[in-house]
C-alpha cells in the first residue's frame, strides 16, 4: 500500500503476473427493468384517442359505482352496521383496473382496503364486507371466486400470491395472480420476499402498489428512501413500472400488460401507482392531525372519476344521460346494500369450535359442551 | 436405542433388516408420499442439491425433479408463506426449517395465516402442509441451533404439533403428517436424527393416527411422561430406577397437539406418581400444561405432586455447558425420588 503513487504507471512485471479474479458479470441487464422517469398517464393525453370506447363506458360505470359503494360502507360504520370501513375514495382507478386486468381463471389478493376490487370482480358486497362488519372473518369461499381472504396482516399476502402463481406454473395451468399492498406494506419484510421469490421463480404474478401518501398518518417520506416504489422492482430483477394511479385508462393498460407478460411466462412486474386517499385511514382516524387541507383539495381536482368523466364528455361518449344512468345504477347498487346490512347477521356461537380442524381434538369438544352448555342456560333463564 | 455394531451383523446374519436411522426413516416417508401424491412438494433451504444439512431430504431432487424438491431462497416467511399459496392451489407442501431458532422469521406466517386459514375460510380452504423442524440440543451445537421451541407452536390453535422419538414413528407420524388435511409442525429432534433401530422401510410400518400417545415401558409406581428428545433419558432414568425398587411406566406423548389426555390419565391413574420430563423450560412450558390436566382429571389418584424435570428457564446455553442444562437420567431420579413414597405404597 506504501507504494502506491498518484502517477500513472506501466505495470510492473509482478503486476503482470497477478492473476486476474473470477469473471464477473451482472446477472441482468438492469437498464430495461427501471421505470419511467414519469407516471404513465393516458387520461387527456393523445393516447386516449386509441382507448376503446366500450373500455372506457365500463370502466366509467365501474368508477361510478366505486365512488358510490365506498360512500355507502362509510355510512354503514355512522350506523353501526360496520366496525369499521378502511375507504377507498379516490383511489377507486385501482381498484377498478386490477380487478378488470384479470381473466376469470386468475386470482386476486386483496388487502384489508381492497374490498372494492373483490366487488369490482364480481363478489357479492355483503360477503366482502363480513371482515369489516365482524361477523365472519372471511365470507367468502376463496376457490370459488379466485379471490383470497381479504389480507390484513401487512404484505403477508404477497408470498401466498407468489407460491399459487408458482403452483399454477407447475400444473401447467396458464394462471396469474395479482397482489395489492400499500405504500406503508412495502417497507415490511414480507414484500421484499415475496418479490425476491417471485423473481427467482419467474411466477406469473403482478404486484400493485397503490401509493397513496400515507400509511395511516405517516407520510411516504418516512417510509423509504428510494427513487420511487417502483424502482425497487430492479434489485430483485424484475421491471418496475410506475402509473398515475388516478387514471384509470393507465392503470387498466399497466395492468393488463404486466399480466399478459407473466401470463406469457416473462414472470413478476412490480407496479406503482401513484394515488391519494382522499378520507382518513379509516373512519376511526382523524387525517386532519397528519395532513393539510390544501393538500386534500389538490388531488380532488385529480379525480380519478372527474378525469375520466372529462374525457368521455369531450370526446362525446358520455352525455347527461349517460351520467344519470352511470349515478341510478350505482345508487340502487348502494340502496340494496344498504338494506342488506341492516338485516343482523344470524350466527351460531357453536359454529366457534367447527373449523379450527378438520376434526375436533378432544379439548375442543369439552370446551364445545361447556359453550352448549352455557347457551342452554342462557335460554332457560330468558 | 442405537444397536451396537455387533447386533447389526447378527441382525444381517439373521436376515432381519439392516438398521435404519431415524433420518433415513424420515427421507423414506417423504420419499413414499412424493411417490403416492404428486401434489407433495418438498421445499426449504438446502434441501435440494445438498440433500439437506441434515441429508433428511436426500436423494428427493435427483428422484422427483427441483420442481418437487426445491432450494429455496433463504428467508424463512417467503417459504412459508408462499407454501400457504402452494397449499391454496391444491398441493401438500412439506417445508423444512433448517433449525428450531431459524423457523422463527416464519412465525408470523405461521400464525397469521397457516394455522387460521382453515377457520377463517370456514372450512373453505384448509392448509394441508407439514412444516418440519429440527429442533432441541445435545448435539454440541453453537447458539441458535438447539432451540426447544414446541410451545410456540403447542399455544397457536390450528396447528397440529408432533415429535417424533423413534425411527419407526418418524416413518409413520410422518406420513400421517404428510397426509392430514391440517398443518402439522413436525418437530423432530435433532439428537436423534442417527438413532438406530431395526425398523426397514421393507416391512409394514405400523402408521397410527396422530394424537395418540403411547407406553414404552409399562410400570407400577410412577409414571414418567415425556417425549422426542427426552425418551430415551426417561427409558434409561426406569431401568435405573429398578435398582432402587421403582417400577416406572415411560409414556412418549408423540403428539403435543392434539394431546392423548386419555391414555396420560389412564397411566397416572394406575401409577398414582407423574413426572414430566422435556428440554423445553419448565416455566409456562409443556409440562405446566400436562401438569395441570393431570392434576384435573387425576386429583384422587394422586399419592405425591406432579413433579416437572424440565430445561432451566435461560436462553439456551453454549455447547461446552449444555449437559447442565439437559435433563439427564440423574435429575429424572432425583425427581421420581421426591414423589412421597414414604407416605403410600
Amino acid at each position: 500500500m506504501q507504494q502506491r503513487s498518484s502517477t500513472v504507471q506501466e505495470p510492473s512485471a509482478a503486476q503482470a503476473h497477478r492473476p486476474t479474479p473470477p469473471a464477473w458479470r451482472p446477472r441482468t441487464d438492469p437498464a430495461p427493468l427501471l421505470p419511467d422517469a414519469e407516471p404513465l398517464r393516458v387520461l387527456g393525453t393523445d393516447a386516449a384517442a386509441d382507448a376503446d370506447p366500450a373500455l372506457l363506458r365500463r370502466l366509467y360505470a365501474e368508477l361510478v359505482r366505486g365512488r358510490r359503494y365506498n360512500a355507502q360502507a362509510t355510512a354503514l360504520t355512522k350506523q353501526g352496521r360496520l366496525a369499521v370501513y378502511p375507504s377507498t375514495t379516490g383511489q377507486e382507478a385501482c381498484e377498478i383496473a386490477a380487478a378488470l386486468a384479470l381473466e376469470e381463471r386468475d386470482w386476486l389478493f386483496p388487502s384489508y382496503r381492497d374490498t372494492l376490487a373483490a366487488v369490482a370482480r364480481g363478489l357479492d358486497p355483503v360477503e366482502a364486507l363480513t371482515l369489516l362488519r365482524g361477523d365472519r372473518h372471511t365470507g367468502y369461499d376463496p376457490r370459488e371466486h379466485r379471490i383470497a381472504p381479504l389480507c390484513t396482516p401487512l404484505a403477508t399476502q404477497l408470498p401466498h400470491a407468489v407460491g399459487l402463481a408458482h403452483a399454477a406454473r407447475l400444473k401447467g395451468d396458464d394462471v396469474v395472480a395479482l397482489a395489492m399492498v400499500g405504500d406503508g406494506g412495502t417497507s415490511e419484510g414480507d414484500f421484499h420476499e415475496a418479490l425476491n421469490f417471485a423473481a427467482v421463480w419467474q411466477a406469473p404474478v403482478v404486484f400493485l402498489v397503490q401509493n397513496n401518501g400515507f400509511a395511516i398518518s405517516v407520510p411516504l417520506a418516512k417510509q423509504t428512501a428510494a427513487p420511487s416504489l417502483a424502482h425497487k422492482a430492479v434489485g430483485y430483477g424484475m421491471p418496475g413500472r410506475l402509473v398515475d394511479g388516478n387514471d384509470v385508462v393507465a392503470v387498466h393498460q399497466v395492468l393488463t400488460e404486466a399480466v399478459t407478460r407473466a401470463r406469457r411466462g416473462g414472470g413478476p412486474t412490480l407496479v406503482e401507482a401513484i394515488t391519494y386517499r382522499i378520507d382518513a385511514h379509516t373512519n376511526a382516524d382523524d387525517a386532519t392531525r397528519y395532513r393539510a387541507d390544501g393538500e386534500v383539495e389538490a388531488w380532488r381536482a385529480h379525480d380519478p372519476v372527474l378525469l375520466l368523466e372529462r374525457e368521455l364528455t369531450e370526446r362525446g361518449l358520455l352525455d347527461e344521460d349517460g351520467r344519470r344512468a352511470a349515478a341510478e345504477a350505482a345508487e340502487t347498487m348502494a340502496a340494496e346494500l344498504r338494506e342488506r346490512m341492516n338485516a343482523d347477521p344470524v350466527l351460531d356461537p357453536m359454529d366457534l369450535f367447527t373449523h379450527v380442524y378438520a376434526e375436533q381434538t378432544a379439548q375442543l369438544r369439552a370446551q364445545a359442551a361447556q359453550l352448549r352448555a352455557e347457551l342452554d342456560a342462557e335460554d332457560e333463564n330468558r | 436405542m442405537t444397536t451396537a455394531t455387533s447386533g447389526t451383523a447378527a441382525a444381517r446374519a439373521a436376515g432381519r433388516p439392516k438398521p435404519a436411522t431415524m433420518a433415513q426413516a424420515l427421507q423414506r416417508a417423504m420419499r413414499d408420499a412424493m411417490a403416492e401424491d404428486p401434489a407433495v412438494h418438498v421445499m426449504g433451504e438446502d434441501v435440494g442439491t445438498l440433500g439437506g444439512v441434515f441429508r433428511v431430504t436426500d436423494g428427493l431432487a435427483k428422484e422427483f425433479g427441483e420442481d418437487r424438491c426445491t432450494d429455496t431462497p433463504l428467508a424463512e416467511a417467503g417459504i412459508l408463506g408462499t407454501a400457504v399459496g402452494m397449499a391454496m392451489y391444491g398441493l401438500r407442501p412439506v417445508v423444512e426449517m433448517q433449525f428450531d431458532a431459524f423457523a422463527y422469521p416464519a412465525f408470523e406466517q405461521l400464525v397469521s395465516h397457516v394455522a387460521r386459514m382453515r377457520n377463517r375460510t370456514r372450512g373453505a380452504m384448509p392448509m394441508p402442509m407439514v412444516i418440519r423442524v429440527p429442533y432441541g440440543g445435545g448435539i454440541g451445537g453453537v447458539e441458535h441451533h438447539s432451540d426447544s421451541s414446541e410451545i410456540y407452536y403447542m399455544a397457536t390453535p390450528g396447528l397440529h404439533v408432533v415429535t417424533p422419538a423413534t425411527v419407526e414413528d418418524a416413518y409413520g407420524l410422518l406420513r400421517q403428517a404428510i397426509a392430514s388435511d391440517d398443518p402439522v409442525v413436525f418437530l423432530e429432534p435433532k439428537r436423534l436424527y442417527w438413532a438406530k433401530s431395526d425398523w426397514s422401510p421393507e416391512a409394514p410400518a405400523r402408521v397410527e393416527p396422530i394424537g395418540r400417545a403411547v407406553v414404552r415401558r409399562p410400570g407400577t409406581g410412577a409414571t414418567l411422561i415425556t417425549y422426542g428428545p427426552s425418551l430415551p433419558v426417561c427409558l434409561e432414568a426406569a431401568e435405573a430406577a429398578t435398582a432402587e425398587g421403582w417400577d416406572l411406566e415411560v409414556v412418549d406423548l408423540r403428539s403435543l397437539v392434539p394431546f392423548d389426555e386419555d391414555t396420560v390419565a389412564a397411566s397416572v391413574r394406575r401409577t398414582g406418581r407423574a413426572v414430566v420430563v422435556h428440554e423445553s423450560g419448565g416455566f409456562a412450558g409443556p409440562g405446566a400444561e400436562i401438569a395441570a390436566r393431570i392434576t384435573e382429571l387425576c386429583f384422587h389418584h394422586l399419592e405425591a405432586p406432579v413433579l416437572r424435570v424440565a430445561g432451566f428457564d435461560i436462553p439456551y446455553p453454549p455447547p461446552m455447558l449444555e449437559r447442565h442444562h439437559l435433563p439427564g437420567v440423574d435429575r429424572v431420579l432425583d425427581a421420581v425420588a421426591r414423589l412421597q413414597w414414604e407416605a403410600g405404597n
